[in-house]
């Protein structure tokens, strides 16, 4: 035998590198091994928080991202008409200094002028507060369009949110019960999650039309019928309110289920103080809801008077929540509903875990033990993105809390900055004044009609519409509104639209052709509707070519970034912790990152806040910043290392606090105690390291909110109460959907679309190895996921006698595509779907003309438009959910026909001049020697 | 025609778990980093960023619907599918070089790309599919098992495991010596009723497959919850339920 010597010890490489992933939005660690200074391979950081060394295809694929074709070289500054992608490289100081041109006399004159929305962005507290400095009320990111419903049913509900906000107990729930998730943000931790519940044999139910992903391995697939989810849930609660499988206990402590709604106004009854009243079941006698030895009465009588338990039995018992009374529509049988039911209230009473924890609560009083409902839920953007999506999610967390599973051992845990109730986050504001900064932060919460972003003749303050009557609680604005908003002129006109990592012209926006008209547009004189467009970028995307200037992001690996306490941290449920990004290698063109061209433009402008008295600017670029900024004293970007570097939390500024991130691996954990890690909300243990940890500035415990007190505020005002009143237009809706206890509403589609001619629901999911992902024209992804064929159930394939390599034509009432079709017997019967953004403009991400995802990909895009339809009365009604503004994506109603086979999808958009030329022909790479 | 070792000390291989993993393509992309960098000629990709680019990869993930024998919803399979190191492997005794070999020590199954003229005689004898062509390169590439990471010892000693097993968000793969029934991942196999791919190819692949959990089992045949009385089942006999019960906690 002549084995041949082979090196088994090679070396791995020279040096590694640890900072934090950006190929979507999971913000894993990694390991970036470099040879002779270039990146050589990428691997999970095994000491990380979040994916303790695992990484997913996108992670490992960053390398082709580093890399890539696509990557923009320098500024740009527009030659030839906007959407035809000709352009000339320009410097930086003609680029910051053009947009210093544009945009100092709108700041004198109207900062509303400026539209600046930034997409995928993950420094949101950084470029809000460029936003405020600059005057203009017109700022949001991308989770209008994304999952808002969820972020915002979670945090009026329960003060806290799914991702990254919260989280299964992973390592103690016994059934895992998950809704309209095919990927997720939290990528890495849910297949870890998955992972350790099905070591343990804990079971997995997957609600989704689509059996793909987590749904094919999980053990119950419930296909439901797309958008009936929340009558499901609600049939849920009835099963377990009629079998008494709730947590009354918790109930009674940690919700409002006994706070007293007055029978007239709906309104908590209240002391003179503002504080909700109980009636105590010892006594008899009402008493603020916190006050110490208190046994606030689920079923207290109080004349006038309904406890929120008493309300919610009225309610949800009725018939018409039975399982065989909702089960058709939502295509799910009666018995299998029933017995999924049983299985929650089986494992969540049946198998209690009891952890010999003692704690402490907010009345005081002490527990010697902790007890978990080991039922965890997680949902996302497929119960979210539907007109009813937000009191779907609200129906989904009611479920969670009269389980008295949120919080407990096995159940859903929160993760730091949470929890926090909607009541500690900020108000919006929108009030604008010339060369000055806005009043406040754009987004918050609102609590009544009074928070509205309303101007002094009842006008929307905003350019998306966020906080208005439309859409009250609009806590991520409206993003997918803006462009057309803009274009209409309504409510105003603005001059500059200023985005950043925001595809708009294609996969970001609905009704993408239209956009593209809109973008494109000119008025009588021949000038753009909308006056100047600037965009912020690392790569060739097709929004590119819709750009006046554009300014060149860095790749992820060439950037300093921060994953900040002070917005969308990192942190676990049992710790807090932040991370940072840093240049693991140089950019080699002439690309800042956009933080940085954001400080610099701050910079050139002087906008309050960004420099000194004397005009001199107070940090050189977005490290500075991330190192020297404070929100409020000693409180900055990130919380590690303050201080003399050993301070947590609060301390001064450390100017070698990024040196010790690196040095720790990127990344920095504070571990909550024990003890303190459960019932956070109202275990002072907790609260008091919260304070501690500068999360809040004293002890803040609330009740979860089953009953949504400021959604009756609102519909009070619908029905003629208080100065703040809707237009006449919108009171019907707003006493419909504003219902304070969970209701189910069919989509709004459904009303607008003949259910007969327009049968089938069309839905779209992004593939595991691109989810939230900025690569998908990345050279090892493309070849996983290069084509999205529509494909159909078996009972549509069957009926339209389609076969395989078949075309079909699909309509909405909006418009239609033409595209191939396969076969997935795994899918709810009237669904069609397809892999989302797979379709690429010709042109766009240096890829060739003939690209498949250029040629046979799609957009779904096309039939969903960013308006519903025109009801005659002058109205433009945006396609979104009527509290929130979350854009109804999966509302969609099509019908589909069989067509000749084509050589190309319809529409075809026509092609763009590639700003960056296209990729090599054939890779070989290989970068050690 | 090359000669299969007369004997093999252990039996380095791959279990997998089809009811765990998610078809994430996490380890398809961690291996071709990996052995993109290392082992042997990078893997290439030809026509990267074009009409039909194809590109070598070791290991892929496919997905099979399956419809289960009496009836039911059809379930989805994700099957990642790399070299399985067969005892008797056909792709080695095919070769007219001797580039393919197993190695006596582990088991591995390995190719020599000094010696592989790129004839892909061994492409064709391995049932499976195991093996690529580098398009750029002209030999023949497969799954090293990483073996340049299970015996580096310039790696720390629990990242002395194959790239894909390293990257496996939902703990779908394991690694380990088969041949020793002591072994954490013979254990498994036994627990869980692995099998072999296609046995009756008399390959005797190393690797296994932990098959899928058995679905969809809550129809409602089972018994379902305790429900209030019949005649209460209303608000009015929640709340005196309710009643009742309080006055007991």
């Amino acid at each position: 035998m002549n084995q041949p010597w082979i090196d088994t010890s090679p070396k791995v490489s020279d040096e590694i590198r640890k900072t934090t992933c950006y190929m979507c939005a999971c913000r894993c660690g990694i390991n970036v091994h470099m040879k002779e200074g270039r990146v050589a391979y990428i691997e999970g950081n095994r000491d990380h928080p979040v994916n303790k060394g695992v990484l997913c295809a996108k992670g490992s694929a960053g390398i082709m991202q580093v890399n890539a074709p696509a990557r923009l070289r320098a500024p740009l500054r527009r030659v030839g008409p906007r959407g035809s992608g000709e352009f000339k490289e320009i410097s930086w100081d003609e680029a910051l200094g053009l947009a210093r041109e544009w945009l100092t006399p709108i700041r004198k004159s109207d900062p509303s002028k400026l539209a600046f929305f930034t997409g995928r962005d993950q420094s949101q507290s950084f470029t809000s507060f460029w936003a405020q400095a600059f005057g203009t009320p017109n700022y949001a990111a991308h989770g209008g369009f994304c999952s808002v419903n969820m972020a915002a049913a979670g945090i009026y509900t329960m003060g806290g949110a799914f991702w990254e906000f919260g989280q299964p107990d992973w390592d103690r729930a016994k059934l895992f019960m998950l809704f309209g998730v095919a990927e997720d943000h939290d990528s890495n931790p849910i297949k870890m999650g998955i992972g350790k519940l099905k070591a343990r044999g804990a079971r997995i139910i997957g609600v989704n039309p689509i059996r793909s992903g987590y749904n094919a391995v999980a053990d119950e697939w419930l296909g439901i019928t797309p958008g009936t989810d929340g009558l499901l849930i609600l049939s849920l609660v009835h099963c377990l309110m009629e079998a008494g499988k709730i947590d009354l206990d918790y109930l009674a402590r940690y919700t409002d289920a006994p706070l007293l709604v007055d029978d007239e106004t709906g309104l908590f009854l209240r002391d003179d103080g503002g504080k909700t009243l109980v009636i105590d079941r010892a006594t008899g006698h009402l008493r603020p809801f916190d006050e110490k030895g208190v046994r606030p009465d689920l079923n207290a009588s109080h004349p006038g008077h309904r406890t929120v338990m008493q309300l919610m039995a009225e309610r949800y018992l009725k018939p018409e929540y039975a399982p065989e009374a909702v089960a058709d529509r939502c295509g799910i049988a009666a018995p299998r509903i029933r017995a999924v039911a049983a299985e929650i209230a089986r494992v969540a009473f049946d198998e209690a875990i009891t952890l010999d924890q003692a704690w402490t609560d907010f009345r005081g009083e002490r527990h010697e033990k902790m007890t978990g409902r080991p039922v965890a839920f997680h949902a996302m953007r497929g119960i979210s993105a539907h007109s009813n999506g937000f009191q779907t999610c609200r129906a989904l967390h009611v479920l969670q809390i009269l389980l008295g599973s949120v919080e407990v051992p096995g159940g859903f845990r929160f993760k730091p900055p949470y929890p926090k109730p909607a009541t500690a986050h900020p108000k919006p504001h929108c009030k604008t004044t010339p060369d000055m900064p806005l009043d406040g932060p754009h987004l918050g919460f609102v609590h009544g009609p009074e928070d509205l972003a309303l101007k002094a003749d009842g006008s929307p303050a905003r350019i998306d519409k966020a906080f208005t009557w439309e859409n009250p609680m609009s806590a991520h604005g409206l993003m997918h509104m803006v462009i057309s908003n803009a274009h209409a002129g309504d409510p105003y006109r603005i001059d500059t639209l200023f985005m950043y990592m925001a595809n708009m012209s294609w996969n970001s926006s609905m009704n993408t052709g239209g956009v593209m008209k809109m973008l494109t547009d000119t008025d009588e004189n021949g000038d753009y509707v909308i006056p100047r467009i600037i965009y912020s970028d690392a790569y060739s995307s097709e929004m590119v070519a819709y750009a006046d200037l554009v300014l060149p992001d860095t790749t992820y690996l060439e950037r300093h970034d921060c994953i900040s306490l002070l917005d969308r941290p990192i942190c676990e449920a049992d710790a807090a912790a932040d991370a940072i990004r840093w240049p693991v290698v140089e950019p080699d063109r002439d690309v800042r990152g956009f933080q940085t061209a954001l400080i610099q433009l701050a910079n050139l402008m002087e906008l309050p806040g960004f420099v000194h008295e004397d005009g001199s600017p107070k940090w050189q670029d977005y490290a500075d910043y991330i190192v020297n900024h404070e929100r409020k004293p000693g409180v900055g970007p990130l919380a590690g290392f303050r201080g003399d570097g050993e301070q947590v939390g609060r301390g001064t500024p450390n100017p070698d606090q990024l040196k010790r991130y690196i040095d720790n691996g990127g990344f920095f954990v504070s571990h909550i105690p024990e003890g303190a890690d459960f019932y956070k909300p109202w275990n002072m243990a907790y609260q008091d390291w919260a304070v501690g940890m500068g999360l809040y500035d004293a002890p803040q415990p609330y009740l979860f909110n089953l009953y949504v007190e400021p959604m009756r505020k609102f519909q009070r005002a619908a029905e003629g109460h208080g100065d703040r009143q809707p237009p006449d237009h919108l009171r019907d809706q707003i006493r419909k959907v504003m219902d304070p206890l969970p209701i189910w509403y069919a989509p709004f589609e459904d009303g607008h679309a003949d259910p007969e001619e327009y049968p089938i629901h069309a839905l779209t999911q992004r593939p595991m190895a691109m989810y939230h992902s900025w690569g998908s024209q990345n050279a090892w992804l493309r070849q996983i996921h290069g084509r999205n064929p529509m494909y159909v159930p078996r009972e549509i394939w069957d009926s339209h006698g389609f076969a395989d390599g078949d075309w079909a034509r699909v309509s909405s009432i909006h418009g239609a595509i033409t595209v191939p079709v396969a076969l997935h017997a795994g899918l709810n019967g009237s669904t069609i779907w397809t892999w989302n953004a797979i379709g690429k403009r010709k042109g766009a991400w240096a890829l060739d003309k003939d690209a498949p995802e250029a040629t046979k990909g799609f957009l779904l895009n096309h039939l969903i438009h960013e308006l519903q339809p025109p009801r005659g009365d002058g109205m433009r009604w945006s396609n979104s959910d009527p509290i929130t503004g979350q854009a109804a994506w999966f509302d969609l109603r099509v019908k589909i026909e069989k067509m000749p086979a084509q050589h190309e999808t319809d529409p075809d958009m026509g092609a763009m001049a590639s700003p960056v030329g296209r990729g090599p022909r054939n890779l070989r790479w290989k970068v050690g020697k | 025609m090359t000669a299969l070792p007369e004997r093999i000390e252990r039996k380095l291989g791959l279990v997998i778990d089809l009811d765990t993993c998610v078809g994430c393509h996490a380890c398809v992309i961690s291996c071709k980093g990996w052995n993109t960098e290392n082992y042997g000629a990078p893997l290439s990709d030809m026509d990267a960023y074009g009409a039909d680019p194809v590109g070598t990869f070791l290991n892929r993930v496919h997905s099979y619907e399956i419809q289960p024998e009496g009836g039911g919803c059809a379930q989805t399979v994700h099957f990642p599918k790399s070299c399985l190191h067969c005892e008797d492997a056909p792709c080695v005794t095919v070769c007219p070089t001797g580039a393919s070999y197993k190695r006596a020590e582990d088991g591995i199954v390995l190719v020599n790309e000094d010696a592989c003229i790129g004839c892909g005689l061994c492409a064709w004898a391995c049932p499976y599919g195991a093996r690529e062509m580098d398009q750029a390169e002209g030999v023949m590439k497969k799954c090293t098992l990483c073996v340049d990471r299970i015996y580096n010892e310039n790696l720390e000693e629990v990242d002395r495991v194959p790239a894909c097993v390293r990257t496996c968000p939902a703990g779908a793969r394991h690694f380990g010596d088969l041949g020793d029934p002591d072994s954490a991942v013979s254990q498994l196999v036994a627990e869980r009723g692995g099998f072999d791919l296609m046995p009756e190819q008399g390959t005797k692949p190393v690797n296994k497959y932990l098959p899928p959990r058995p679905k969809d089992r809550l129809t409602g045949g089972v018994a379902t919850a305790p429900v209030l009385p019949t005649e209460r089942r209303d608000a009015t006999g929640f709340l005196a339920w309710l009643d009742r019960t309080l006055e007991k906690i």
